[in-house]
């Protein structure tokens, strides 16, 4: 018999693209349904804008340096959140399979993992603009803060933050894939080792120069030096540019290589049948 | 005739599978006919989820070789994969989503021709027009079974791997579901590999049966004849025999002989 599911309805790049439909639908269906999901990814990131914008009122002032980038600090909360909710959009889409015990029936379908991660990254995508989206509406209704005041610019900073937090995403999902939902924390903590040298707040130049080392190591810090280059001088930075988006393809591969690697691991071990809450 | 391979759907040889020192299963050889029920009966931890993993490519063998409709498992899994769908008690769906979300998804996973249809015929013969609305996470276990069958049959395999299929299903719905499945078989020539601890429903459905035991196969026939081989009434009893690795030698001669007189 044929069956439904002819060769032509599961090889090629239509076939793929709706497999990636699938994993966009069973996530799109949770967040769709619930406002308490959409909630929850604006009040963060929204939360976060609104006190770094009052310590910006706070101190703008007696701050030349706040006087000359009034938006600086709201600037950067933005940005970083594009980081964290491009990690989670991808960790998370990931631990939802885990805690339903799906992993099993994904698996045995014709979806390949390459699809799966461009699921987990498009929802990833879906998440950012979701979360900071949200945030940044309020940051303009209430303090008259446009994240579009960065210009052009800011498309690289989004893409950049948002690859960087993708490789880390399927770092954390191989991870957990490794070692179980005990290393879950690991996908809401991962992101705060590297904020200290990130330079978010700061420039890179006050960190001690080993720290500096491992800093510029990190598409993130690029990124952020290239916002106050913006925000402060008004140029854009292309070497950072460019070297934040080499770093990026680096760290991609070697968080799909992580995430490859446990997908054999789970293999090899029998873990995709039995794993769950 | 089951390790005739020339008309087999299924083709397994010299299967093995060893995480550290422990052999769960130990060069296994068997295949299934096309168009058969074929059921694969062992105690717990005889190696039969772990055969049918393998079987489904979510398994990679220690040793040893798999066919499933021509194609080298786990090699060409992603060729294979869309002719063919599973049940298991290991798994289960996303409990937020309603039965029929659940099934788009499914629909647009397996790549299912006019999905809505397919979706109102398999809830039709599963009984779940009724729950289609409602969040999967809210049904009974019995429900849930009968979800995740609508599941399996979605995409019309031609090669169903069912792993307690029937587990935690009422007699009433269980005998439905088994009557459902020998007409899915007999419409669209569907092979089925089947693990199950209810022998009323192996003697009922399957055409052979393959005995694990500490991942060997101890023993293979139809269910007639392992009944009559083991001098016993049902496969119950021949099953508590070999799980037990009492089977009496004696006795076994001696129905061995009365059917060679008869």
């Amino acid at each position: 018999m044929s069956g439904v599911a002819a060769l032509d309805r599961y090889t090629g790049a239509a076939a793929s693209a709706r497999r990636v439909r699938a994993i966009l639908r069973r996530h799109g269906y949770l967040i769709v349904k619930s406002w308490t999901r959409i909630l929850s990814m604006m009040y963060y990131p929204t939360v976060t804008m609104i006190v770094w914008a009052f310590v910006t009122l706070y101190l703008a002032p007696t701050n030349n340096f706040l006087k000359d980038a009034p938006g600086f600090f709201i600037g950067a909360v933005l940005l970083w959140d594009v980081l964290f909710r491009g990690q989670l959009g991808v960790s998370l889409t990931f631990i939802e399979e885990f805690y339903a015990r799906n992993l099993g029936n994904l698996f045995v379908s014709p979806l390949t993992l390459p699809e799966y991660i461009a699921g987990q990254l498009t929802m990833s995508v879906l998440r950012a603009l979701i979360g900071v989206g949200g945030a940044c509406v309020f940051a303009f209704l209430l303090f008259r803060y446009s994240i579009f005041s960065l210009g052009v610019p800011l498309i690289a900073f989004f893409a950049s933050l948002l690859a960087f937090g993708w490789a880390i995403g399927l770092a954390m999902s191989g991870m957990i894939l490794r070692l179980g939902l005990g290393a879950e924390e690991l996908a809401w903590a991962a992101i705060f080792v590297i904020a200290p040298v990130s330079g978010v707040y700061y420039p890179i130049g006050v960190l001690p120069s080993w720290l500096q080392a491992i800093a510029w190591a990190l598409p993130s810090a690029h990124v952020f030096e290239g916002m106050r280059s913006v925000l402060l001088d008004g140029v854009f930075r292309w070497d950072h540019f460019w070297i934040a988006a080499a770093l990026n393809l680096v760290y991609l591969a070697l968080g799909a290589a992580v995430f490859g690697w446990s997908m054999r691991h789970a293999r090899d071990h029998g873990t995709l049948l039995q794993m769950g809450e | 005739m089951l390790n005739q391979a020339a008309d087999a759907a299924i083709v397994v040889a010299d299967l093995s599978k060893s995480y550290g020192a422990v052999e769960a299963v130990k060069g296994v050889t068997f295949a299934v006919r096309r168009g058969t029920t074929t059921a694969l009966l062992g105690g717990n931890g005889a190696g039969k989820t772990t055969t049918l993993s393998m079987l489904l490519g979510l398994l990679t063998p220690t040793a040893g070789r798999i066919t499933v409709l021509g194609e080298a498992m786990p090699a060409h899994r992603h060729r294979v994969l869309p002719r063919m769908n599973f049940t298991s008690p290991y798994v289960d769906l996303p409990k937020r989503l309603t039965v029929g979300e659940n099934l788009a998804v499914f629909a647009d996973l397996y790549g299912v021709r006019l999905p809505r249809e397919r979706i109102a015929a398999v809830a039709e013969d599963c009984d779940l027009v009724d729950l289609l609305k409602r969040p999967y996470g809210s049904l009974s276990a019995g429900q849930r079974t009968r979800v995740s069958l609508a599941k399996a049959v979605l995409n019309e395999p031609e090669v169903l791997l069912l792993d307690e299929p029937t587990a935690s299903l009422d007699p009433d719905i269980g005998d439905r579901m088994r009557t459902y499945l020998e007409r899915y078989q007999h419409r669209t020539g569907c092979t089925m590999l089947l693990a199950s601890h209810h022998m009323g429903e192996v003697e009922r459905m399957c055409d052979d049966v393959i005995m694990l035991r500490a991942g060997v196969v101890v023993d293979q026939g139809a269910p007639r004849e392992l009944i009559a081989r083991y001098g016993r009434e049902n496969m119950e009893q021949v099953f508590l025999d070999i799980a037990r690795g009492g089977a009496d030698e004696e006795r076994i001669a001696g129905a061995a002989a009365e059917e060679a007189a008869a």
